[in-house]
C-alpha cells in the first residue's frame, strides 16, 4: 500500500487527474474556468516559491510583475494588434528586463529591507498601471484582449481548450521549477537560503546568484500574467495591488514555502476556498486571517510541510516499533540460549 | 616565499582599532593557532582574511598573490575555506545535502544544464556527491551520511562543517573555535581530526581558548592581546612568555607566580 504513493505515481495520479477533470465538467464553464485560473496562479506563486522558498529572498513585488506580464500582453495585443503567442514571449522577455533592473537594486538590500523595498517596487508599478491612462486605460483597465490564435487546428475559443493549454504550461513550468530545484544550481540556491555568508566562503557569488533567481522567479510572474490576460480578456490595475500581494502571500505560506507541492496546494485551496466563500465578501479574510496564524505558528513550512513531517513521525515510529520488537525477540532468545547452557 | 603573509594589517571600527598593525606569517602544511583573551581581536582578524572585511590598511599575500580586497567567494576558489563559531548548517536536511554543495565552486554547470539536465550536469553532480562522501569519510561520519542534521550530536555538526569546507578542495583552512561548546572527549577527537588534515597537506589556522587542546596540537601559535601581537613562537615558547601570561592573567598574578 505504501509502495503505490511513492512520489512518481503521485505526479502521474495527478497528472491524470487533471487531463481527465473537464470531461467531468464539459459544460459547466464556471468551473474550467475557476480551474483555469489556479493554474495561472501556481504558474505564478511556483516563480514566487523559487525566489523565497529556495533562494530565501521574501519578494512582495510579485504582483507587480504579473501585472507587467499581463499589461504587456494586453497593450500589445489589444493596441498594437500582435499575435498573442508573439505577445506572450515578448511579455516574459520585458518582465525579464524589468526584473533585472529592478533586481540589482532590490538585491543590495537584505532580508525585511528588501520585503520592504520590493513592496514599495511592486506599489509603484501598480501606480504607474493606475495613473498612466494613456497606456495602460487607468483605473478603466484594459478591454477586449483576445484569446490565443489558433495553433493550426487547434483553436482557443472554448473553455476546455484554455483548460488544456495552461495546463500544458503549468506543467512545463513545475517541470523547470523542480528540475532547478533539484540541481547543483538549485543546490546553490538553498545554499544561499541557508546561510549567505556560509554560501559565500564556499566560493558561491551570492550576488550574481540572487540576480539569476529573481529574473526566474519574475519570467514565471510574467507568464502566468500574459495567460491570465488572455483568459480574463479584461485587466485592471487592483492585479498589481497590495491584495494581490497579500494572496500570493497567503498561496505560498498557507502551501508550504520552499516546498514543491506546496504552491499547488495552498493555491488550489485558497482559489475555491474564496469562491465558496463569495457571498461573505470582504469579511471572508476573517477566515483567511486565522488560518494564516495558525500554519505560521504551528506548520512553517506550510501544509505540504506538515503533511511530510506526520508522514515520517509516523514511518519513523513505525521503524521504531520494529526495533523493539526485534530487540525484545532478540532478547527472547539469549534468554532461552541462557537457559539451554 | 611564504605561503600566506601579513604585512601591517590594520582593522578600525569608528575610533576602535580592532586588529592592529599585526605582521604574520602562516607556514604551509603545519598547524598554526591565533589565541588570545575575548575582545583581543581573533575574530576580526580571521574575517580580515577571509574577506568578510576590508582591513583599513596593510596587505595580505596568499601564494603570492593579494588578496586583501579579494571578495570571499573568489578567496575560496583560490583555495582559502573557514568554518564559523556556530555551524550554520541546514539543520532540517541530510548530512550529504548539506555537504554536497561544497564541490559547487569547482563546477560550470548553469541554469541552463539544470533546466535541459545536460551530460555536464549529471556529471558534475556524480563529482560533487562523490566529493561530499569521500569528505565525510575523511572527518568519520560516513555512517551519519543520510542523518537529518538536527538529530546529529554538537560534535558531529562541527565535522559535518568541516567536511563541508574540506569539499572545497580547499589549501588552507581557518577554523574559528571549532572546539566551542564540546566536551573534552569530543575534544581529543577533533583535534586527532585537524592532525589529520594537516597531513593530507592542508594547512590548518585556528583560533581556540582551550588552551590544553592547543598546546599539545599548534606548531606555532599567536597571541593577541588589544588587536595588537604580543607574542609569537612554538607552544613552549608561549607558555613561559611574561607578556602572555601578564595578558591570560593580568599583572598581580604573575607577580605570584614569581
Amino acid at each position: 500500500m505504501g509502495k503505490l504513493l511513492t512520489g512518481r505515481n503521485g505526479i502521474l495520479f495527478m497528472l491524470g487527474l487533471s487531463i481527465l477533470f473537464p470531461l467531468f465538467f464539459l459544460d459547466n464553464r464556471y468551473v474550467l474556468y475557476v480551474m483555469t485560473t489556479s493554474f495561472i496562479f501556481i504558474i505564478a506563486i511556483y516563480g514566487m516559491n523559487l525566489l523565497a522558498g529556495y533562494t530565501g529572498q521574501l519578494s512582495l513585488a510579485h504582483a507587480g510583475f504579473f501585472a507587467i506580464g499581463a499589461y504587456s500582453v494586453g497593450i500589445l495585443t489589444t493596441k498594437a494588434g500582435m499575435n498573442f503567442w508573439l505577445a506572450l514571449v515578448l511579455a516574459v522577455i520585458i518582465t525579464c528586463v524589468i526584473g533585472f533592473a529592478l533586481g540589482i537594486i532590490a538585491l543590495r538590500t537584505r532580508e525585511h529591507f528588501f520585503a520592504i523595498y520590493t513592496l514599495i517596487v511592486g506599489y509603484l508599478i501598480y501606480l504607474l498601471i493606475d495613473k498612466w491612462d494613456g497606456l495602460t486605460g487607468g483605473v478603466r483597465g484594459l478591454i477586449g484582449i483576445p484569446i490565443p490564435n489558433s495553433i493550426g487546428p487547434i483553436e482557443f475559443n472554448s473553455a476546455v481548450s484554455m483548460y488544456y493549454l495552461v495546463l500544458l504550461f503549468l506543467v512545463l513550468s513545475i517541470f523547470i521549477g523542480v528540475r532547478i530545484v533539484r540541481s547543483l544550481t538549485g543546490r546553490t540556491y538553498i545554499a544561499i537560503r541557508n546561510s549567505e555568508e556560509l554560501a559565500q566562503t564556499l566560493g558561491i557569488n551570492t550576488r550574481t546568484n540572487k540576480l539569476v533567481s529573481f529574473v526566474v522567479s519574475v519570467a514565471y510572474a510574467g507568464l502566468a500574467g500574459g495567460l491570465y490576460a488572455s483568459l480574463t480578456r479584461f485587466i485592471g490595475p487592483e492585479i498589481a495591488g497590495i491584495e494581490m500581494v497579500f494572496n500570493f502571500l497567503v498561496y505560498l505560506i498557507v502551501g508550504g514555502i520552499g516546498t514543491l507541492t506546496g504552491p499547488i496546494v495552498g493555491t488550489m485551496l485558497f482559489i475555491w476556498l474564496t469562491q465558496f466563500l463569495q457571498s461573505f465578501q470582504e469579511y471572508r479574510m476573517l477566515i483567511f486571517g486565522p488560518i494564516l496564524v495558525v500554519i505560521v505558528i504551528f506548520y512553517p513550512t506550510g501544509l505540504a510541510g506538515a503533511f511530510y513531517s506526520l508522514k515520517h513521525k509516523w514511518l519513523g515510529n513505525k521503524e521504531q516499533k520494529k526495533e523493539k520488537i526485534s530487540e525484545i525477540e532478540s532478547m527472547k532468545k539469549t534468554s532461552i540460549q541462557s537457559r539451554e547452557v | 616565499m611564504a605561503f600566506i603573509k601579513i604585512e601591517g594589517l590594520t582593522k578600525q571600527f569608528g575610533g576602535l582599532t580592532a586588529v592592529n598593525d599585526v605582521d604574520f606569517e602562516i607556514e604551509k602544511g603545519k598547524i598554526t593557532a591565533i589565541i588570545g583573551p575575548n575582545g583581543a581581536g581573533k575574530s576580526t582578524f580571521f574575517n580580515l582574511i577571509s574577506g568578510f572585511h576590508r582591513p583599513t590598511s596593510g596587505s595580505i599575500i596568499f601564494e603570492g598573490i593579494d588578496i586583501t580586497k579579494t571578495p570571499v567567494h573568489i578567496g575560496a576558489k583560490l583555495g582559502i575555506a573557514r568554518t564559523f563559531q556556530t555551524t550554520h548548517l541546514f539543520e532540517q536536511s541530510s548530512v550529504i545535502d548539506n555537504v554536497i554543495v561544497g564541490h559547487r565552486l569547482r563546477t560550470k554547470s548553469n541554469l541552463f544544464d539544470a533546466v535541459f539536465r545536460t551530460r555536464r550536469e549529471k556529471q558534475e553532480e556524480q563529482e560533487a556527491y562523490d566529493r561530499a562522501i569521500e569528505a565525510l569519510d575523511f572527518v568519520g561520519l560516513l555512517d551519519l551520511v543520510n542523518r537529518q542534521v538536527a538529530a546529529i550530536s554538537q560534535e558531529s555538526k562541527k565535522r559535518v562543517a568541516i567536511a563541508l569546507a574540506l569539499a572545497t578542495d580547499p589549501k588552507v583552512m581557518f577554523l574559528d573555535e571549532p572546539a566551542a561548546g564540546i566536551n573534552p572527549d569530543e575534544t581529543d577527537n577533533l583535534a586527532e581530526l585537524m592532525k589529520k588534515i594537516a597531513q593530507s597537506g592542508i594547512t590548518v589556522c585556528t583560533i581556540e581558548h582551550k588552551m590544553q587542546m592547543i598546546m599539545g596540537l599548534a606548531d606555532t601559535i599567536m597571541v593577541l592581546n588589544h588587536g595588537a601581537k604580543i607574542a609569537e613562537g612554538t607552544p613552549e615558547e608561549i607558555k613561559n612568555n611574561p607578556i602572555v601570561i601578564e595578558a591570560y592573567l593580568g599583572g598581580d598574578a604573575l607577580a605570584e607566580v614569581n
